[in-house]
């Protein structure tokens, strides 16, 4: 038997990884972050959440405790996240609250109170390849988390479980359900927790900085259009260009924030063959030569091969946009070998 | 059961066995309307009229000047908007930045004006001056903050209130008082004071406004004109009746349990101070009530040392939760003046009439492993 701490968020999968435990006889206690304290689309505080996750634990006759950690949320996710896009980049705040505050505020907080480490209910695995642990894709493809917790290492590792990875999400729900668990029909949460359905991302960005108007080139240089927040278009969007319709499809294939100036083409301008990363980090030993590679939460694979911190694909693909978290894979599409940003 | 030590009377106290008693009848056989005419209304009509004089007699009020109502928070709401609504647009309201969220959020709403406190959580009479004009029709100052236990120093305020804002009425919160103060005592300069049967081994449920003779409110609740139409809404016979037992109980035995208890809060304190480094008391013993235990603990975190604490069997708490139960460092501290790294180490241990030496032992050997367990730790 160990003692785990789960995060349970008041969702479906995070009930299930907490009944999961419970059920093989471990010590579990769930705990609810309280990470953003402005307005969110589930309340104030999102208290509905909470609430959720208080019943399901007494449901499961654990306990069940709450942590405040907006400081650091806003410190590491919000203002990151504000602060990106005043740089014309592209942040995933999902991804720097699983480093920040799951896995690490959270695990030191589990460890200072002798839990044996933190559960969650990420779809995804551990597996050990040469005595490296590394994060290994869930076995629900469709659900699959790994991207989004691909920075978590060996020594993490040892003090992290995912009980529901190797269950798809329906046996997820149906587990749930026969076990009368409250959460068991709600909805999958999909989107950023602070940004609200209402404001959107724009309104929650007015309100933190100042953005300016950009003028959209054509791969010549001509002027074919105008935006409101240069800020605000990423590499790879096609839609609120401005301009007139009429012509080809055209995607934003650059940001320049500095100069406000979103240059557009059609979508083969957009395709690279190769691209840099910043701040690669290595699961087990570093990886020269063939590798999958995943840039989006549920996007799909490529094949590249890596060298360096170069990712040259196989097949010209869409160009990433800066600050996108990179996700390089096994070539069987089992595990994570290494996580970066795109430059 | 392992010992467990329930050292949280602050938030609420277990029930006095005589106020259970007292209760009891009126949820089984004696559930008659109070406001019915037969005999069987009359009945729980008279035990709501006993309980009237015996908390009259209490806080030192003739019957007529006790309102029930639910509890504390309603106490509070009813005083502020029951006096604004009648006061004008001009009106102002004015209360101290430490009182509790029950008249701090009422006052805001109102557009009202906070005053701040000096560091030891007591209200600053100089920024209570300015505050005070021909405007302000209400001030709201409590008598005993419920998280650092500081004494106001009501009979200034009201000196100062009666100068400066001669129009303005006086309420007080005085809802953590009575099992350390004479509350007839330290309410008598004030026009309204709101009180709570929970937190002296009375029910939940149950609460009291005194309303001075004289003193007209809009009321909140509107209905069957129960109160003197001051409160309509069938009255809580149960609960009220259990509210007088447990004042009374408790006012008899206050100068006695004010030693044993301050005693043990001392012990407790003493003792933590010798085996904790880093521990600071918040506010000096001599400005506070004797039940008040309220330390900050460098380098540890509230939240982590709550659920140490609550594994040993301690029940203590800390800064005031929000409504999902997140612990954030409370607007009394900020507005003492505590900083952030002391005051998110906030632990308020808080003694009532069921607490005992075992308790403080418990206490003792609990804490300060957790301290140092979350030390060796470095809890995040």
């Amino acid at each position: 038997m160990s003692s785990w701490l789960v995060a349970m968020s008041g969702g479906v999968d995070s009930s299930v990884a907490a009944a999961l435990l419970r059920a093989e006889g471990h010590e579990v206690v769930g705990v609810t972050m309280k990470l953003w304290g402005g307005a969110s689309d589930t309340g104030c505080c999102s208290v509905a959440d909470v609430d959720d996750a208080r019943r399901v634990a007494q449901q499961l006759d654990i306990e069940h405790l709450v942590f405040n950690f907006t400081d650091d949320f806003h410190a590491r996710v919000v203002d990151p996240y504000v602060d990106a896009h005043r740089r014309g980049r592209t942040p995933n705040p999902c991804i720097e609250c699983n480093r920040h505050l799951k896995f690490d505020r959270l695990l030191l907080r589990a460890e200072a109170l002798g839990f044996d480490g933190v559960a969650t209910g990420h779809h995804c695995r551990i597996a050990v390849r040469d005595s490296v642990r590394h994060v290994a894709r869930g076995a629900d493809r469709a659900k699959d988390q790994s991207y989004v917790v691909h920075m978590l290492g060996h020594e993490q590792l040892e003090r992290i479980c995912f009980p529901i990875g190797a269950r798809t999400k329906h046996e997820v729900r149906r587990l749930a359900s026969d076990l009368g668990l409250r959460t068991a029909a709600k909805p999958d949460s999909q989107d950023v927790c602070f940004i609200t359905s209402t404001g959107g991302r724009a309104a929650f960005l007015a309100e933190r900085m100042s953005t300016r108007p950009g003028t959209v080139v054509d791969a010549t240089g001509r002027v074919v259009g105008h935006v409101d927040a240069v800020e605000l278009i990423t590499v790879g969007q096609r839609r609120a260009l401005g301009g007139s319709g009429g012509a080809a499809r055209r995607f934003v294939t650059n940001v320049d924030v500095d100069a406000a100036v979103v240059t557009v083409g059609e979508l083969g301008t957009l395709a690279v063959e190769r691209f840099e990363l910043d701040g690669l980090v290595w699961s087990g030993k570093p990886v020269t030569g063939d590798v999958l590679v995943q840039c989006t939460a549920h996007g799909a694979v490529h094949p590249a091969r890596v060298r360096a911190n170069t990712v040259e694909w196989l097949a010209p693909q869409r160009r990433v946009a800066p600050g996108q978290s990179v996700v390089l894979y096994d070539v069987d599409d089992e595990i994570v070998v290494g996580g970066a940003f795109a430059a | 059961m392992a010992p467990m030590a329930y050292l949280d009377h602050a938030a609420s106290t277990p029930m006095r066995p005589e106020a259970v008693a007292a209760m009891l009848p009126f949820l089984t056989e004696r559930y008659a309307n109070p406001s019915g005419g037969h005999a069987l209304a009359r009945d729980a009509r008279r035990a709501i009229d006993e309980a009237r004089d015996d908390v009259a007699r209490c806080l030192g009020v003739d019957a007529g000047e006790v309102v029930f109502c639910g509890d504390g928070t309603e106490a509070d709401n009813m005083a502020v908007f029951g006096v604004m609504r009648r006061a004008g647009d001009d009106a102002v309201a004015v209360c101290s930045a430490i009182e509790h969220h029950a008249v701090l959020h009422p006052v805001e709403h109102t557009g009202g004006r906070v005053v701040g406190v000096d560091r030891h959580g007591r209200i600053d009479l100089d920024r209570l001056a300015d505050a005070l004009d021909g405007s302000v029709k209400l001030v709201s100052v409590m008598a005993v903050n419920n998280e650092v236990g500081s004494v106001q120093p009501l009979a200034e305020v009201a000196a100062l209130v009666r100068e400066r804002a001669p129009d303005a009425l006086l309420h007080t919160d005085a809802i953590q008082v009575h099992q350390w103060l004479d509350t007839a005592e330290v309410c008598r300069p004030f026009d309204l004071a709101s009180i709570s049967g929970h937190k002296f081994g009375g029910p939940k449920g149950a609460g009291v406004l005194i309303v001075r003779k004289g003193v007209t409110l809009e009321p909140l609740v509107l209905g069957g004109g129960q109160e003197r139409d001051r409160r309509s809404g069938t009255q809580n016979v149960a609960g009220i009746a259990a509210l007088a037992t447990a004042m009374v109980s408790t006012a008899e035995s206050r100068e006695v349990e004010v030693k044993r208890l301050g005693g043990l809060r001392d012990d407790l304190v003493d003792g933590l101070a010798a085996t904790i480094e880093g521990l600071v008391e918040t506010v000096p013993r001599d400005h506070k009530v004797a039940g008040n235990a309220h330390v900050c603990i460098e380098g540890v975190e509230s939240e982590a040392i709550l659920y140490l604490l609550e594994k040993g069997g301690v029940f203590a708490s800390a800064g005031s939760s929000c409504s999902s139960g997140a612990i954030s460092m409370s607007h009394v501290l900020t507005a003492m003046g505590v900083e952030a790294p002391v005051g998110i180490g906030a632990v308020r241990l808080t003694f009532g009439w069921a607490s005992t030496a075992a308790d403080v032992e418990r206490a003792l050997e609990v804490l300060p492993a957790a301290v140092a367990q979350l030390r060796r730790k470095r809890s995040p």
